[in-house]
């Protein structure tokens, strides 16, 4: 075989690549810049608000439903919606959080869902492209609701998280704390729960010291689960207020704090004395769950999504409890987050799916299966309907810690939500670093911090 | 066709990477401010000295070890064995690489295949979660991909060998040549074009890697197997920075021709 010499091979290439290049140029200069200002979109407040104008109707009508697989709540609930309703159906899409996640700005606005499962709603309220929600809470009540339910879902104007307009609403909430085995616990000789941080940690020593992994937690992957043991301990050193400011973005918020410093401390104070399993910067979420159900450790730090599944698959055998205070009889906190549903700027029927979520949180029974089926606490008024749960199973544990959290105002959203990008690129690299040695608490909280002034800046 | 999905892509890319852009609402002119980025920014920066990392695994591994196993088997080529060693080494391609890495995440956690083995030989000091350590989830992931190439190279450079003329073996050997300066004097020199082949793909597959990091370690831990495409990935969908993701495509595609336009032209065949 043989090839043409060099020079008159070089200039076809080279030609070639000017061709190129021109070509390129042309077409750039001739594109306009990607994007469109979404300032033309509405962004005041929609629908009536007379709740009697709220309604399904009574033609046939298909919702178009963009839910995360993996949890039969929403399913259950707008199957039910069917039954009592029957001139709508649901046409439902599927995925997983992640996938959700990163999709979310498209879809909302290039195949626009009558309902979606969300992930933190800042960035999508900026792009406008989810409904204000505010004529129909109006309409409906929601306002009289207890604030924090819904304050996650309220974006003000200038971006800041909490207060405002609302966006979404929820099909429950959610509350994290430690889930325990309880045979394991018996083995060890804890009875109850531990009241106080000191006797959380002698608890764990004492697992340790008899062969018994004290904690499973995911930490693998893109997941930094060890967020959840971090921010129980945030909230027993310091103040639930000051974290939620942090994520809600309020100008000046710092993460960087003497008390979060503190917790950071003490939980590298838990992973280099052992108490960890060794193994964690490699579980996902599932290999936590398989190593708990299969009784691998005394405790996994997760949240009351997992009540139902739990009751199932452990029944009698495991048990719950909120993170205890550092003081005895102190306030305690936890992580508690509507499971947030919002409809699409550019949803065909509004109104009915206003209506869905308003009946999830009023109907009897879609609120028993979003205890039922859900494991978590609906949403709605405080003295709302709440169906019997069998004593001393996990869900009547969550359900119970859930009034504590309410009475000592101890709700946190996830530090996690603070921006879209700050658990996968900034709290899941650092905690994995600080597993393995190689990143310090003060360093952690500092890199978040710059990461997090970063992200809001854009 | 081809200018619908290959060409305009690539275009709009060059396009996006000079703008500072969400992927959905208004986007600024920003000049080259993102390629300074790639090229300041550790966490963009890292991820192309990964993939280079990666090279080692996913291309010289396969090459050499194909080599051999390529010339130990061409006296046997017609034989049964050879056949099913063919077969065996060729699977890996057949599977599904997000099958393959999810068996590999089995293999290699704390209590898998690999671990149990290195117990009962009796290195369990040795043993841990090998995706999870900083120290070993860039290599680990390197193995998946060599046993991933490894099957292909070995095929091809068989199908080289098996059009080297017999004739020429037989001369060498009555000119009293051993195996070792067989190999160097007549496989080597023949398989040229197919060593050439093998090492543009794999450098191209370690260079591009997406699929079996994605599946194993998602660059973790602490970015340790960061490699270019997922940063991609994650720069374009999580941190929403379409225009910080296309400069970094851009680079990527830039450096892969940078690397094997000089391969293909060391390993042509000249008169």
């Amino acid at each position: 075989m043989s090839h043409h010499s060099s020079p008159a091979r070089a200039a076809r290439l080279w030609s070639t690549v000017a061709a190129a290049a021109l070509v390129g140029g042309t077409v750039i200069s001739g594109c306009s810049a990607p994007g469109a200002d979404p300032a033309a979109a509405p962004t005041a407040a929609a629908g009536p608000t007379q709740a009697s104008e709220v309604t399904c109707g009574t033609d046939p009508v298909t919702m178009k439903g963009y839910f995360e697989t993996g949890f039969p709540l929403p399913k259950n609930l707008t199957d039910e919606f069917t039954k009592q309703f029957p001139n709508v159906k649901w046409d439902v899409r599927e995925d997983q959080f992640a996938v959700i996640t990163q999709n979310a700005p498209r879809v909302l606005s290039d195949d626009p869902p009558d309902l979606m499962r969300l992930p933190q709603v800042s960035e999508l309220v900026k792009d406008k492209l989810l409904l204000n929600l505010d004529n129909y809470a109006k309409a409906f009540g929601w306002d009289a609701w207890p604030a924090s339910q819904l304050a996650q879902m309220r974006v003000s104007a200038d971006g800041t998280r909490g207060t405002g307009p609302l966006y979404a609403n929820g099909l429950n909430f959610s509350l994290t704390g430690l889930f325990y085995n309880k045979e394991l616990a018996a083995k060890i000789g804890m009875t109850s729960a531990p009241t106080t941080l000191a006797e959380l940690d002698a608890v764990l020593a004492k697992a340790k010291a008899a062969g018994i992994t004290p904690i499973d937690q995911f930490n693998g992957g893109a997941t930094g689960g060890l967020a959840f043991p971090l921010q129980n301990l945030m909230a027993a050193y310091g103040e639930t207020g000051a974290i939620n400011d942090w994520i809600f973005q309020k100008p000046g918020a710092t993460i960087d704090t003497p008390s979060n410093l503190k917790a950071a401390q003490h939980l590298q104070k838990w992973i280099t004395k052992g108490y960890f399993a060794d193994d964690i910067n490699s579980q996902d979420y599932a290999a936590m769950m398989s190593a708990f159900i299969g009784g691998k450790a005394l405790f996994i730090f997760d949240g009351d999504w997992e009540s139902g599944n739990l009751d199932k698959q452990m029944a009698g055998k495991a048990g719950f409890f909120l993170m205890p205070p550092s003081q005895a009889g102190g306030k305690q906190g936890a992580m508690s987050a509507p499971l947030t549903y919002g409809i699409s700027a550019k949803s065909a029927h509004p109104d009915c799916a206003a209506f869905f979520l308003n009946w999830v949180a009023t109907n009897q029974t879609a609120r028993e299966i979003t205890v039922s089926v859900g494991g978590s606490h609906p949403m709605g008024p405080s003295d709302a309907y709440m169906p019997a749960v069998k004593a001393g199973t996990v869900t009547a544990a969550t359900l119970e810690a859930g009034a504590k959290v309410g009475k000592d105002n101890g709700a946190m959203d996830f530090i996690a939500n603070a921006t879209g990008a700050i658990y996968a690129k900034s709290w899941t690299p650092n905690l994995q670093k600080l597993v393995a040695s190689k990143q310090t608490p003060e360093g952690m909280l500092t890199s978040v911090q710059k990461d997090y002034e970063a992200q809001i800046a854009k | 066709m081809y200018a619908i999905f290959v060409l305009r892509p690539m275009i709009v890319s060059v396009q996006y990477s000079f703008y500072k852009w969400n992927g959905i609402g208004a986007s600024t002119w920003v000049g080259f401010d993102n390629y300074l980025r790639v090229f300041t920014d550790p966490d963009l920066l890292g991820p192309i000295g990964n993939a280079f990392k990666l090279i080692v695994f996913f291309s010289f591994v396969p090459v050499v070890l194909g080599l051999a196993i390529a010339a130990t088997t061409r006296q046997i080529a017609e034989s049964r064995l050879a056949s099913v060693a063919r077969t065996v080494l060729f699977l890996p391609q057949v599977i599904p690489l997000v099958a393959a890495g999810i068996i590999w995440t089995w293999l290699l956690s704390s209590t898998g295949l690999v671990n149990q083995v290195m117990d009962a030989v009796g290195l369990n000091s040795l043993t841990r979660a090998w995706l999870g350590d900083f120290s070993t989830a860039l290599p680990a992931v390197g193995v998946i991909g060599a046993w991933v190439l490894l099957g292909l190279c070995t095929l091809l450079l068989l199908a080289g060998i098996s059009h080297i003329d017999p004739a020429l073996y037989e001369a060498a050997r009555l000119d009293g040549a051993g195996p070792w300066r067989e190999f160097l004097s007549i496989t080597l020199p023949s398989l040229r074009q197919e060593i050439g082949v093998c090492v543009t793909v794999t450098v191209i597959a370690a260079l591009a890697s997406f699929d079996i990091v994605y599946i194993s370690t998602q660059g973790g831990p602490g970015n340790s197997s960061m490699v270019p495409g997922l940063e991609i990935y994650y720069q374009a969908f999580t941190e929403r920075q379409v225009g910080a993701a296309s400069a970094l495509g851009v680079v990527l595609m830039l450096l892969v021709l940078l690397v094997v336009l000089p391969i293909q032209w060391v390993t042509k065949e000249r008169d």
